[in-house]
């Protein structure tokens, strides 16, 4: 079993190496998504250290993480809170779209990425990474700040805006007509009345026949259901990761904080070799022409989500240094990103995301926490 | 005697719910109560946009912080509903280890028959038991709930207390 053993060695390897990271991250307070796809990027073909058997699982680890990473987003998706976010912060949501979609579709375009390229370049550039910032606002402890409900359903509207987006981009992408197109994004809307319906009326079909007390069963009908609904989508050039999604988000109240927490662990493997997978996609050498596309990008961009910050915050009544700490918090881009870019396969545009990605998660952090300094006045 | 506190509930999406209330002396705290069921308490000094931090309890902490003010609260609610009626009062009556009736049925006591009194609720726990029946079998810890006129809970204070 001379095969076996080098997969089980690198794959060793690989996971010491995102403990270590992990923990470095966690130590500083970041998020560790730019560090895994950093790893990624030294150990793969370009890079310093590649691990070549390891190949097939990361292959395989990848298409799960991302399947896990949506579902787990979808979950955080409650009516109520929708509800809510919608009837204060619609204005809010609708600053954030314009303001952060277009400096990255007018970068695509002008970078000759084709009009699918500027379209998935639009979503990377609006979409903060919820994952970062619900953790930055707890770390930060600002959890009972005034602008912090503000920051918080700028979140969700994107989240929601993102089941619409997701299934448009990935049939698009996929060389799909736009009869296909509008046909996946009613399933997304399908999806999220799902959830309107499964909260109104007691149960609501999908609980139900998920629903058990027993950890272990809900863990194995949760992803038998995921994934069985990602492989249909993926069938219906959708893309697994959009199922996924819509899984999420039809599933709420007690059976989501259930499944949330009984999926968690094996999020949190999967989407570290996702994100790794991403890395090692990538060879370093592409990166390098676009950096200083990626440099103006991410300063025009973080511009935009402080200004979308600051708009959303001053409608909920803080002054002036609420306002920045939202806008500054908003920075950081993430999973979704990584995720657009993902439904595209164009080798440029993942580099480009990559180094976007890396750029702002370890950005916004920082300028959040200086914005933590303002004085009061 | 009871102000009524106005407490605000704002959601926060993904997160929890935050609580705001401004206490008698004026301070302005939040509670913010997550859906993991942690719990965090934070205070507002003069300015609204640099709350403190005072201190976090995990779910099994704050079921305990719950329970100890938990029971006094359900108390007040029947306070709260016999203001109405002028003369009539809700007390607490502690049934504690030294009481004669201590381990015997409720019914032992006599307290309406001698007193006029009745004994609306036991707290145990975190339970109530509503109307309690004479057979229920008082323990040391339970609180009693009495509405009556106050010499009634006076009274039925002195039969518990033996």
């Amino acid at each position: 079993m001379h095969g076996s053993s080098a997969l089980l060695i690198e794959l060793g390897i690989v996971l010491a190496a995102l403990a270590t990271l992990a923990a470095l991250a966690r130590r500083f307070g970041y998020s560790p998504v730019p560090l895994y796809l950093i790893a990624g990027l030294a150990l793969g073909p370009g890079g310093v250290a590649p691990v070549p058997a390891a190949g097939a699982f990361v292959a395989t680890g990848a298409s799960i993480g991302v399947i896990l990473l949506l579902l787990t987003l979808g979950l955080e998706f409650t009516v109520g809170e929708f509800t809510a976010s919608v009837r204060h912060h619609i204005p809010s949501a609708w600053i954030d779209f314009a303001l952060n979609a277009a400096p990255g579709a007018v970068a695509g375009w002008l970078l000759g990425l084709g009009w699918i390229g500027a379209l998935a370049m639009s979503g990377i550039t609006w979409v903060s990474s919820s994952g970062i910032v619900a953790r930055l606002l707890d770390d930060l402890r600002r959890l009972a700040n005034r602008e912090t409900p503000a920051v918080l359903s700028v979140l969700v509207l994107e989240d929601v805006a993102m089941a619409a987006f997701l299934p448009l981009l990935a049939v698009l992408a996929a060389g799909g007509a736009w009869w296909q197109a509008a046909l996946s994004v009613a399933a997304a809307v399908a999806a999220i009345s799902l959830a309107f319906a499964a909260t109104h009326r007691l149960g609501g079909p999908l609980a139900r026949i998920v629903d058990t007390d027993d950890p272990e069963l809900l863990l194995l009908r949760v992803l038998s259901l995921t994934l069985l609904v990602a492989g249909v989508t993926e069938l219906l050039q959708a893309s697994a990761a959009v199922g996924a999604f819509l899984v999420g988000l039809a599933l709420t109240g007690q059976v989501a904080d259930r499944t949330r927490r009984v999926v968690a662990p094996l999020r949190d493997l999967f989407a570290a070799v996702f994100f790794l997978a991403i890395g090692l996609s990538i060879n370093p050498r592409d990166m390098i022409p676009v950096l200083p596309a990626v440099l103006v990008l991410a300063a025009v961009t973080a511009a935009t989500k402080i200004a979308t910050g600051w708009y959303a915050a001053a409608r909920d009544g803080a002054a002036r240094r609420g306002r920045m700490r939202a806008g500054t918090v908003l920075i950081a881009r993430g999973e979704f990103s990584i995720v657009i870019a993902s439904l595209v396969a164009l080798p440029q545009l993942n580099a480009l995301t990559a180094a976007y990605v890396i750029v702002l998660a370890i950005i916004g952090p920082l300028a959040t926490r200086l914005a933590d300094n303002l004085p009061a006045r | 005697m009871m102000t009524q506190v106005e407490v605000t509930e704002v959601l926060l999406p993904g997160v929890g719910v935050r609580y705001d209330f401004t206490t008698g002396r004026g301070e302005r705290f939040a509670v913010v109560t997550r859906r993991s069921g942690d719990v965090e308490f934070m205070t507002y000094s003069d300015d609204p946009d640099a709350p403190r931090p005072l201190w976090r309890l995990d779910a099994e902490e704050a079921e305990v912080v719950a329970e100890v003010l938990g029971a006094p609260r359900i108390a007040e609610r029947f306070a709260d509903l016999t203001k109405e009626i002028p003369g009539l009062g809700a007390g607490q009556v502690p049934v504690t280890g030294s009481s004669p009736y201590a381990g015997r049925p409720l019914g032992d006591t006599r307290a309406r028959t001698l007193t006029g009194a009745s004994i609306v609720a036991v707290v145990r726990d975190d339970t109530v038991v509503a109307s309690p029946r004479p057979d229920e079998i008082l323990r040391p810890g339970d609180i009693l709930v009495v509405i009556g006129t106050h010499e009634g809970i006076a009274g039925v204070q002195a039969i518990i207390s033996g």
